[in-house]
């Protein structure tokens, strides 16, 4: 009975930090319309300055509350610079692009912020006061979860009545439902929005200020928060305080539970239960309908197959890519190797997200997938190559389907954002499920079968499954199936009436994605003959979109074009000390250059040349 | 037979009822036009024909099998062909992709992962575009049609599937008057040719009274007058609530 209570109190305490995170979230995204996905990142911000300020400051409890709020504030202050040096330039762009560029700022945080405080996790000595207990009704409660408990509500409060009864609440709502109105009323809203972003962030440097006590801060804090907080905006409803709050409680409670009682699955669980609810609350909780745009991706030219010269070129550059081994040494044969992997790796990215009209930000999950099916098959079953790399597409076509089954119903940034947090679920059991996957360790000596030993035969081998595989995707897409789902991108409603299935086909796309990734995701495995977490981590499914906005998302082209250029930026620009930072500034450099999407801007230079040729 | 039949369709959006009890019935081969001024219920009427929207009460029923509520993809391969208020069609491809698609959609099709799409029914999408006019522009992508033009390539789409019944919300809108009375004196072809039910909304009245064989009044989301054009005309009810306002 106690234990059971004590649980829930921490259940209830973890929720609170939860709540704050998200709804800085949810208050961002009702103003701004954009999904910040630095969310994450400001947390962690809160949690390492909060540290700084209170291992210096007395240990008494007037200076702890001082140290938290001047984390908040600091905090807040960072959101506000980043949303005048960043945020403010894209809001017009596509949604996608946003996602991107905030994925960016994640990038150059996680550099930043070990530059600074460096790669230990950092915990607070915990003074006496703060470990203590309170005794009520003859049970003892731990004192800080007792403040957490009642921060939570505090701070809905304190929004409620901010949004509710002062006039810049007054204006941020009226933002949220018609940011014209609010133009028309002549408040300058640029500053309101620095404000509201401001706002948001303080929020979330809170959260981590008051988390750090009962944990540290570290470097994985980010992204592990990001998804949680998405899980959380998510099943309470886009945009609803009330509903973020509700939500917090319901997945903090879980997980308290779910670590006493089922610690492996508890993850898993967070992700059931957030499926549970959207099928009976497609919205959320507490959410409306939003009339949102769907993951629009810039400016619908008609696909056309490759004309001649384009195919003369592809044929060359494959002829090129088989002879390589005849002149390349090791390391570029190995370079090789990944750029064949990488694009049929975003080959299946641009499935879904290209014809599909789908942005998945998770992409890595079901490359890892087939990794570890593959590892599985070589340690777990001691089975040869042949197995591995048979299992791998089906297995992480199976699990696609799983997952596609309730997310293709989603909306453009609610795709996102739930592809998201399932890859960082996915990551999150690779890393802690020890006894099978080896933890951050690895499974190692997945190796080829002896007559692919050899690098260059690896390679073909690589090139052959990779591009081959490709091509197959590549031609579904120019079959009845390919026109069908565009059909379905294009104009739903059309789609439907002329009778397609638009749910469907959307869930074969994203099944079809998962197992080319699944794919990939073996050959690697064999070509490096390990498996390790990181392959499903969300550094590697940004890796997957960047290559396909490289090479364009609405050309089918694009996708090798765009592993190409991207496996060589890796392996000699992006390589060693700080390449998150190279890569993240990068990533908001390509968002600032071309704010319509680059392959817009690439068919627009395109028809420019055209028009003067013609 | 009745292609199709509804009985007492109700729709209400909050405290707004937009369709407040609309029976109705079309015949094989028959132009029934449904007319009212804006906001009257007309669109709201063809979703919860052709499945768009699930009606609160009533019934609708297509060659005496009850369809009501059913999805538009079903009612697409029960015959039900459907033009939009505004337009719907897909813009990443040309005119002819986009007519190969509803028929490939049409004819169970779609599923297929192998052959070349755009090699498939390529003389029936061409002879359909043919029909509406469109065939000078089948290589065009659909992205930049002008809207009368889209209209056109909606109703080849709408045609790809054999309808038995057609379902035109608004279909000569953005037309000039010339054009509008030709695309419904296709239509009417069409529909006498192969005995395709017409239900269609219209605001050209001399369209309307020129090529319905019969006409219905609805306003405020009630039919306040049903029957010939000649009748409808002189209907003073009509000429209070909806032509007044026109003339
Ligand atoms: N999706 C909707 N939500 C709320 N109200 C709607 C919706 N669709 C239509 N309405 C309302 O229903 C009434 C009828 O609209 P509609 O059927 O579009 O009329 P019409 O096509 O005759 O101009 C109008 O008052 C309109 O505002
Ligand atoms: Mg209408």
């Amino acid at each position: 009975m106690d234990l059971i209570f004590l649980q829930l109190l921490t259940g209830l305490a973890g929720a609170s930090t939860l709540f704050l995170v998200a709804a800085g979230l949810t208050v961002i995204f009702g103003v701004t319309r954009v999904v910040n996905f630095s969310h994450g990142s400001l947390y962690m911000l809160g949690a390492f300055i909060a540290w700084s300020l209170l291992s210096r400051l007395p240990r008494e409890p007037d200076y702890f509350v001082l140290g938290v709020l001047g984390a908040a504030v600091a905090t807040a202050v960072i959101g506000a610079v980043l949303e005048v040096v960043l945020l403010r330039r894209i809001y017009r762009a596509p949604e996608l692009l946003q996602l991107l560029a905030t994925f960016g700022v994640v990038l150059v945080v996680q550099d930043v912020a070990l530059w600074v405080w460096g790669p230990v996790d950092l915990s607070l000595p915990r003074p006496r006061w703060l470990r203590g207990a309170v005794e009520i009704a003859g049970l003892r409660f731990p004192f800080y979860d007792l403040v957490l408990i009642v921060v939570g509500p505090a701070v809905l409060g304190g929004l409620l009545l901010l949004f509710h009864r002062t006039r810049w609440g007054l204006l941020v709502r009226a933002a949220t439902q018609d940011r014209d109105m609010v133009a028309a009323l002549g408040v300058d809203q640029r500053v309101l929005f620095t404000s509201v972003f401001a706002l948001g962030a303080g929020l979330a440097g809170l959260g981590g200020a008051l988390a750090l006590p009962q944990g540290s801060a570290n470097l994985n804090m980010d992204l592990s928060v990001i998804a949680e907080a998405f899980v959380v905006v998510v099943v309470g409803g886009m945009g609803s305080l009330g509903g973020a709050f509700l939500a917090a409680l319901l997945i903090g409670v879980l997980q308290a539970f779910g670590i006493a009682l089922v610690p492996k699955i508890t993850l898993v669980l967070v992700f059931l239960v957030m499926a549970a609810v959207l099928v009976v609350r497609p919205h959320g909780l507490l959410g409306k309908p939003q009339a949102m745009a769907r993951g629009e991706v810039e400016a619908l030219a008609p696909i056309r197959p490759a004309g001649p010269a384009l195919q003369v070129l592809g044929l060359v550059a494959l002829l090129a890519a088989i002879l390589a081994p005849f002149v390349a040494g090791p390391y570029l044969l190995s370079v090789l190797t990944e750029a064949a992997v990488a694009v049929l790796f975003a080959a299946s990215l641009h499935v879904m997200m290209g014809p599909g009209g789908m942005a998945s930000f998770g992409h890595a999950a079901w490359f890892g997938v087939g990794a570890y099916a593959a590892a599985f098959a070589a340690k777990g079953l001691g089975a040869g190559m042949a197995v591995g790399l048979l299992l791998a597409p089906f297995a992480a076509g199976a699990l696609a389907l799983l997952v596609g089954a309730f997310v293709v119903r989603m909306s453009g940034v609610y795709l996102a954002m739930l592809t998201l947090a399932f890859a960082q679920i996915a990551w999150a059991v690779a890393f802690q499920w020890v006894e099978v996957t080896g933890g951050d360790n690895g499974v190692l000596g997945v190796w080829p079968d002896g007559w692919a030993a050899d690098k260059p035969t690896m390679y073909w081998l690589a090139l052959l499954l990779c591009v081959g595989g490709a091509l197959v995707l590549r031609r579904a897409l120019f079959a009845p199936f390919g026109f069908a789902l565009r059909a379905t991108r294009d104009s739903a409603l059309r789609a439907e009436a002329i009778g397609l299935d638009a749910h469907r086909l959307r869930l074969a796309a994203f099944v079809l994605a998962g197992a080319g990734a699944g794919l990939s995701g073996a050959v690697f495995a064999y070509a490096k003959g390990s498996v390790f977490p990181t392959y499903m981590a969300i550094p590697h499914s940004v890796d997957a979109l960047v290559t396909v906005l490289l090479g364009g998302v609405q050309t089918m082209a694009g996708p090798v074009v765009g592993a190409v250029t991207f496996t060589v930026l890796q392996s000699w620009l992006l390589m060693g000390d700080f390449w998150r930072i190279k890569l993240g500034l990068l990533i908001i450099a390509l968002v600032l250059a071309f704010p319509t999407g680059i392959a817009g801007a690439a068919s627009a230079v395109w028809d420019r040349w055209r028009g003067r040729a013609a | 037979m009745s292609v199709l039949v509804a009985e007492g369709l109700r729709k209400r959006f909050g405290a707004n009822e937009a369709v407040a009890g609309v029976s109705l019935a079309v015949e094989p081969g028959e132009m029934l036009a449904l007319i009212g001024p804006n906001g009257a219920g007309k669109s709201t009427c063809f979703n919860m024909l052709g499945g768009q929207l699930r009606p609160d009460e009533g019934a609708v029923r297509l060659g005496g099998q009850d369809v009501t509520g059913m999805a538009p993809r079903h009612l697409a391969h029960l015959g039900v062909g459907r033009t939009f208020q505004i337009t719907a069609s897909f813009a990443s491809m040309t005119v002819r992709e986009n007519v190969q698609t509803a028929l490939l959609a049409q004819k169970r099709q779609a599923w297929r992962f192998w052959q070349a799409a755009d090699a498939q029914h390529v003389g029936l999408a061409e002879g359909l575009l043919a029909r509406v006019g469109m065939a000078s522009q089948a290589e065009r992508p659909a992205g930049v049609l002008a809207y009368g033009d889209l209209k056109r390539l909606e109703l080849a789409m709408a045609l790809a599937g054999d309808p038995v019944l057609l379902l035109m919300d608004e279909p000569t809108a953005g037309m000039a008057p010339a054009e509008r009375a030709a695309l419904m004196a296709l239509v009417r072809g069409i529909a006498r040719d192969q005995g395709v039910a017409v239900l269609f909304t219209e605001h050209d009245m001399d369209v309307v009274f020129g090529q319905a064989d019969r006409v219905l009044v609805l306003d405020r989301g009630r039919l306040i007058a049903q029957g010939t054009p000649e009748a409808v005309r002189a209907d003073p009810r009509v000429r209070a609530v909806y032509l007044g306002t026109a003339a």
